[in-house]
């Protein structure tokens, strides 16, 4: 047996750095807003120690859920349309010879190594009312007076689009490049016409990158709020702006609190019920 | 008759969809070097929107800020994030799950509730927001990605290296050093551009628990974006393009260095 093969020990040395990292700095600052989410708050906005559930009940109201389900909404809207540019490109990545599939890989990732606020700001330039779009339509005649691109629900479509593209890119094609090129051969040998084969053959058995490649997408998007408060111009109401401002200018915490034990129980609900969906389905989801 | 992915509308799809996703960074880049203020008239070559960015002593206090934040943050990180990794898979131990989950709950967890929960933290420690509080945070969101990259190099690290050492009399310190350390350190280099990179990037968290005098560069340019656009954050944006564009790249190399061992 080998001497530095698996060992059992009580609490090895080696990981308790990093574990009581982790308790102290996720873990307990997790159960500070648990707490806080059932305080209340006096006239100044000030939390006072009186335990209540009016946080919860609260979060029952119409307009509140209303803006939950707007927010789960997007990301559904953001991870189809991640799917729907996305899923040509990996196809197309993972039928490239195989000697240039690195290369292209690589054209595809490097504009995602930049900072997405960068990114986003980007295309604010372009879209503006004095922006490049803008300009370059007045100039081909297709339009006399500037068009209103942005501060809308199109503008933070494409921005949060743009911005979560790779994390579906990625994992399709990750789960494509497995695909036994075999399968397309017998299945075009007894008859089978391109459309077929695409709808009865890859897409089936890319389900498990597809899962996956949603889980990257639905999940940030739902918590992200700088690109619907700069593309959106601040006038959407999401569950993550919304919490946002509860704890900058509304000063209200133990609403902002509840709100976001909210978002962690949908959060951990979502990511169950993919990974159950990937199950029945007997796809593997690969997450890291 | 083609495949569907050999027709030539996939190909042109996917030139299209490439200039697509260079096309916003290629405009920024471009407009901070125009001698104007306009976003669509290009003058004349100009660096003066550079030259400004120089002179502005709170975008240098900021930029100062987030380098020091992303260097001390990945070195401990990555410290940590090692420990974590080898002591994971060196070692079998109850509650060893446990431990897995905590791991991935920086990952899964939305990061506007990771930004606030760090803030009520610190609030109910009594802890100014400053540099000190902006560290702590980018450590722990930076730990699981700096333990994920050292993670990868062990899968193919090979145990009877170090069982040989100690066969022919090396302490535990000398193996750890001459060989556990050398095997792993693209791996933890990697590591650590990765978590660097990550620092760099954030604006969320850094967003709750930065404090007037602890801005980082993000942050700086997540209010000024707000203030209106302006073709000095054109500028600024071109400069942080080039670092996380080169730390990223340098990680990259370190990763897939990593696999041909």
């Amino acid at each position: 047996m080998s001497l530095f093969s698996k060992i059992n020990r009580v609490f090895p040395f080696l990981v308790q750095p990093g574990t009581l990292w982790l308790l102290l700095f996720t873990g307990l600052p997790l159960l500070v807003v648990l707490n806080l989410s059932f305080l209340s708050r006096n006239s100044y906005g000030r939390v006072v120690y009186e335990y209540t559930i009016a946080n919860y009940t609260r979060l029952l109201q119409w307009e509140e859920l209303l803006i939950i389900l707007r927010s789960m909404w997007l990301s559904l809207e953001v991870t189809l349309l991640c799917l729907l540019f996305g899923y040509p490109l990996a196809l197309f990545l993972s039928r490239a010879a195989r000697r240039l599939q690195p290369f292209l890989l690589l054209l595809v990732i490097v504009p995602f190594w930049t900072s997405s606020l960068v990114r986003t700001y980007a295309w604010i330039t372009i879209l503006q009312t004095e922006g490049l779009l803008n300009s370059f339509l007045m100039s081909v005649g297709w339009t006399s007076e500037p068009l209103t691109l942005l501060y809308n629900h199109g503008a933070i479509l494409l921005g949060m689009t743009y911005n979560f593209l790779p994390f579906m890119i990625l994992p399709v094609y990750a789960s494509l490049q497995k695909l036994d090129p075999t399968l397309i051969d017998a299945a075009r040998d007894l008859g089978a016409s391109s459309l077929q084969v695409l709808l009865r053959i890859i897409l089936p058995l890319s389900k498990g990158g597809i899962i996956s490649g949603a889980i990257l997408v639905f999940i940030p998007a739902l918590g992200y709020f700088f690109i619907p408060d700069l593309m959106g111009g601040n006038r959407v109401i999401l569950v993550s702006n919304h919490i946002s401002l509860r704890f900058t200018q509304a000063r209200d915490w133990p609403y902002g609190a509840a709100l976001s034990v909210a978002l962690i129980v949908l959060t951990l609900l979502l990511i169950a019920m993919f990974l159950r969906w990937s199950k029945r389905s007997g796809e593997k989801v690969e997450l890291a | 008759m083609r495949e569907l992915w050999r027709q030539p509308g996939l190909f042109t799809y996917a030139i299209f969809a490439v200039l697509f996703l260079y096309l916003p960074i290629l405009v920024l880049v471009v407009y901070s070097f125009n001698e104007n203020a306009s976003q669509t008239q290009f003058s004349a070559f100009s660096l003066k929107w550079y030259a400004a960015l120089l002179s502005n002593e709170r975008v240098l206090t900021a930029a100062g800020n987030s380098l020091l934040v992303a260097a001390l943050s990945a070195l401990v990180a990555t410290v940590l994030g090692t420990l974590l990794a080898v002591g994971m898979w060196r070692y079998k131990f109850r509650g060893q799950q446990a431990v897995r989950f905590l791991f991935f709950v920086p990952v899964i967890i939305p990061e506007v509730v990771m930004g606030i929960s760090f803030l009520a933290l610190f609030n109910l420690l009594g802890v100014r927001l400053s540099l000190l509080t902006v560290i702590i945070s980018h450590i722990t969101f930076c730990l699981p990605f700096a333990a994920l990259v050292v993670q990868a190099r062990l899968e193919d690290y090979d145990l009877s290296l170090e069982d040989a050492a100690r066969d022919l009399g090396a302490s535990r310190f000398t193996v750890f050093t001459r060989i556990t350390l050398p095997v792993l350190w693209p791996g933890i280099a990697g590591g650590a551009l990765l978590a660097a990179t990550i620092s760099l990037d954030d604006v969320i968290i850094s967003f709750f628990v930065s404090g007037p005098t602890s801005t980082t560069l993000p942050v700086k340019i997540f209010s000024m974006v707000r203030a209106g656009v302006k073709p000095d954050i054109n500028a600024l944006s071109t400069l942080m393009l080039v670092g996380t564009l080169t730390l990223a790249y340098m990680a990259h190399r370190l990763r897939n260095s990593s696999r041909n061992f």
